[in-house]
């Protein structure tokens, strides 16, 4: 059931502002995987009642979501930049398929890699997938564009993408209801669609097709009623932008006039041209890749780009005016701030210590213990994606001499594990060096970097009621691993140098689990299990 | 302070210390005022025990939501070792807001220090006291609301 939109004005983040919409909208199901800056969606649409849940990883979560729109029903997925990399498999064919009740997918960006490992501009994934994508520059279009998204979903039968960015996420703005009305909502019941939804090639071939003349309609509806604005100002200096990029414009050049694309794919070319022609200097001022530059060059456009230095990191008041001014001067330096680092006390710190003393080479992966690579204890050689500390790690075990080889050990955490390491773990069975592996999983209990979330290895949802906990050493054991060690590092920390050396004495695959909850999260744990215990 | 201008603050220190919480209080507080506002933080991985600072823009209209480097009319630093790596976010003729100029001995609570140095900001704003005490109350669990109200009364009255 839609809930009633509130009046009135709120101060609120893009991310509650989407969770409110998502309620509002009767979404029947909220899925993602925790990542910054998306994480707080999914926490705020269950603190307002709506039904969340995470998902071991994104892929899964998008397939969730993918079952829940062809119910009719409406479901929102949500993740971080880099978790659409991971859920692209889903995501290219969806396109085909299209869907009954509305997808919303947030994709929210990390220019500047606050707190990620690239910065990867995921607009490019609408024009590769073919999804319209709309991309709001504050709260209140976070809000409205929820809406909308839902809208065109359901109108055209697509997924639709709510790109966000770190600045439109965590940005709280001032949110006026009611907003963008919402849509009419229809009940969840299976409707057979066959060729529609059975991806062989027969079905799929014209699948293609149709969803080529859906994104040209929804091209030409873009130029005539899309949420675009054109901001007048002087003519001799016209910008066309998009997303919080706009914000800074506005204050940088208020004189300037501008066009703001709110659904930047399918681009509305004509209203794209006419403004182009409509003034002197046609400046595009984007935050990120030459996206929406490449587009208007594409489609004849006479625009100017920015600087290729400001391809880099985030935008900002300074960094436009310095765009508009054609200024490619070194920027000043920001002072170098204190680095993060594992909290004192933090279970992590003794194995890291192990490791370093021990002279290992460690395949690191994502998470706060990422931050092992910093000295003191400057223990960790690779990290590259979620998962990956296995798969590299098995790669330089393959590959380099014996007594190199020995010294590989794969770190990762107990969320990561479940998000993308159990099929790494199947590959060290299938496929064990000669040397063979060991696996560190730390497992402190919760997703802790991003905010101390839940995951499928800590028996609680994300409301944190109890539900299957998955089992990282009988998993182990049932798949093949020989060798599988639990222990406590910090109670225990005194034996980790010695636990360590003889897995890596053996020749054969050993898992060694570090179990002792993150300092941050212990108590909430303790008084959650109680709690779950008692029902 | 007159309406048509944009205030900028920054408060900044180091992850734990409550600088997200105080922005959250100012940024409701000068909303409870009536005023545009937006308020910009970066959360994730700078959050353990790194720099973390937290940007609050008030006025008529806001657009961009981080404060521009030295336009900041205020900045509140929330650990003394911060001061240096924040201050080029001041401008020249800005108010520095930091913890020497409080007697910490008198905070019942040392992690209060985030609201006692809004107490302090207080001075230089034009807000009435209630709408602080409403979003202390409004960021804070019932059982902190004494002491904080107790930390802010410490900074706003030196």
């Amino acid at each position: 059931m839609s809930q009633q939109q509130a009046q009135g004005r709120q101060l609120s983040s893009g991310n509650q502002a989407v969770a409110l919409a998502a309620l509002h909208a009767g979404v029947k199901l909220g899925t993602g995987y925790p990542g910054t800056p998306s994480t707080e969606i999914l926490e705020a649409f269950d603190a307002l009642g709506g039904p969340a849940q995470w998902a071991p990883n994104e892929k899964v979560a998008l397939e969730v979501g993918i079952g829940a729109a062809f119910s009719g029903a409406r479901a929102l997925v949500t993740m971080k930049h880099v978790g659409l990399n991971v859920a692209a498999d889903p995501l290219f064919t969806v396109a085909y398929t299209g869907v009954g009740g509305g997808l919303v997918i947030v994709s929210a960006d990390d220019p500047g890699m606050a707190s990620s490992q690239n910065e990867q501009d995921n607009r490019r994934f609408a024009v590769a997938a073919g999804l319209p994508m709309l991309e709001p520059a504050d709260s209140q279009e976070a809000y409205d564009f929820t809406l909308r998204a839902f809208e065109l979903s359901e109108r055209w039968h697509i997924p639709v993408l709510l790109r966000m960015t770190t600045r439109v996420c965590h940005s709280a703005t001032i949110l006026q209801m009611p907003g963008y009305p919402v849509p009419p909502i229809q009940a969840a019941n299976f409707v057979r669609d066959v060729p529609g939804r059975v991806m062989i090639p027969a079905y799929a071939r014209p699948a293609h097709k149709r969803l080529r003349a859906k994104l040209a309609e929804i091209a030409a509806w873009n130029d005539s009623q899309g949420p675009n604005l054109v901001v007048e100002g002087r003519p001799n200096l016209g910008i066309i932008t998009s997303g919080i990029a706009f914000q800074h414009v506005r204050e940088a050049v208020p004189e300037a006039r501008v066009l703001k694309l709110g659904l930047s794919y399918p681009f509305p070319a004509e209203a794209m041209r006419r403004f182009a022609a409509s003034v002197g200097r046609c400046l595009i001022v984007e935050e990120g890749d030459p996206f929406l530059y490449e587009a208007a060059r594409t489609l004849g456009i006479e625009a100017e780009n920015k600087p290729e230095m400001y391809r880099f990191g985030e935008l900002n008041v300074e960094r436009v005016r310095r765009i508009v001014a054609g200024d490619m001067s070194p920027e000043p330096a920001a002072p170098a701030g204190k680095p993060p680092e594992l909290c004192p006390g933090c279970p992590h710190r003794n194995v890291f210590e192990a490791l370093r003393d021990l002279d290992c080479i460690v395949t690191g992966d994502i998470g706060c213990y990422t931050l092992g690579v910093l000295p003191p204890f400057s223990a960790m050689d690779t990290c590259v994606c979620m998962g990956a500390a296995i798969g590299v790690g098995l790669g330089l075990r393959h590959t380099l001499p014996p007594e190199q080889a020995r010294r590989v050990v794969s770190v990762i955490g107990d969320s990561t594990f479940v998000h993308s390491g159990i099929t790494g773990l199947v590959e060290m069975v299938y496929n064990p060096p000669p040397t063979g592996h060991v696996l560190i999983i730390l497992d402190n209990g919760t997703t802790a970097m991003t905010g101390l979330q839940e995951h499928p290895g800590t028996g609680r949802r994300l409301n944190h009621e109890a539900t299957g906990k998955v089992d990282f050493g009988a998993l182990a054991g049932a798949i093949g691993i020989k060798n599988v060690r639990v222990f406590d590092p910090i109670l225990e920390s005194e034996k980790i140098p010695d636990i360590v050396r003889e897995a890596l004495a053996k020749n054969e695959l050993s898992l060694i689990i570090a179990r002792r909850p993150c300092l941050l999260a212990a108590g909430a744990i303790k008084v959650r299990e109680k709690a779950n215990a008692k029902e | 302070m007159p309406k048509s201008e944009t205030i900028n603050i920054v408060i900044a220190g180091l992850g734990g210390q409550g600088v997200l919480k105080a922005s959250d209080i100012l940024s409701d507080t000068v909303f409870r005022a009536g005023f545009d506002v937006k308020k910009s933080e970066i959360h994730g991985m700078s959050q353990r025990g790194g720099s973390v600072s937290s940007d609050v823009r008030f006025g008529r209209k806001v657009f961009s939501p981080m404060v521009p480097s030295g336009q900041a009319d205020f900045l509140v630093v929330l650990a003394q070792s911060q001061v240096e790596v924040a201050r080029p976010m001041l401008k020249s003729a800005g108010a520095l807001i930091e913890p020497g100029m409080l007697d910490e001995g008198r905070l019942t609570n040392k992690k209060s220090l985030n609201v006692a140095l809004l107490g302090a900001l207080a001075r230089h704003l034009d807000l009435a006291d209630n709408l602080w005490h409403a979003a202390i109350q409004a960021a804070l669990p019932e059982k902190l609301h004494a002491v904080n109200l107790q930390a802010f009364a410490i900074g706003k009255t030196p």
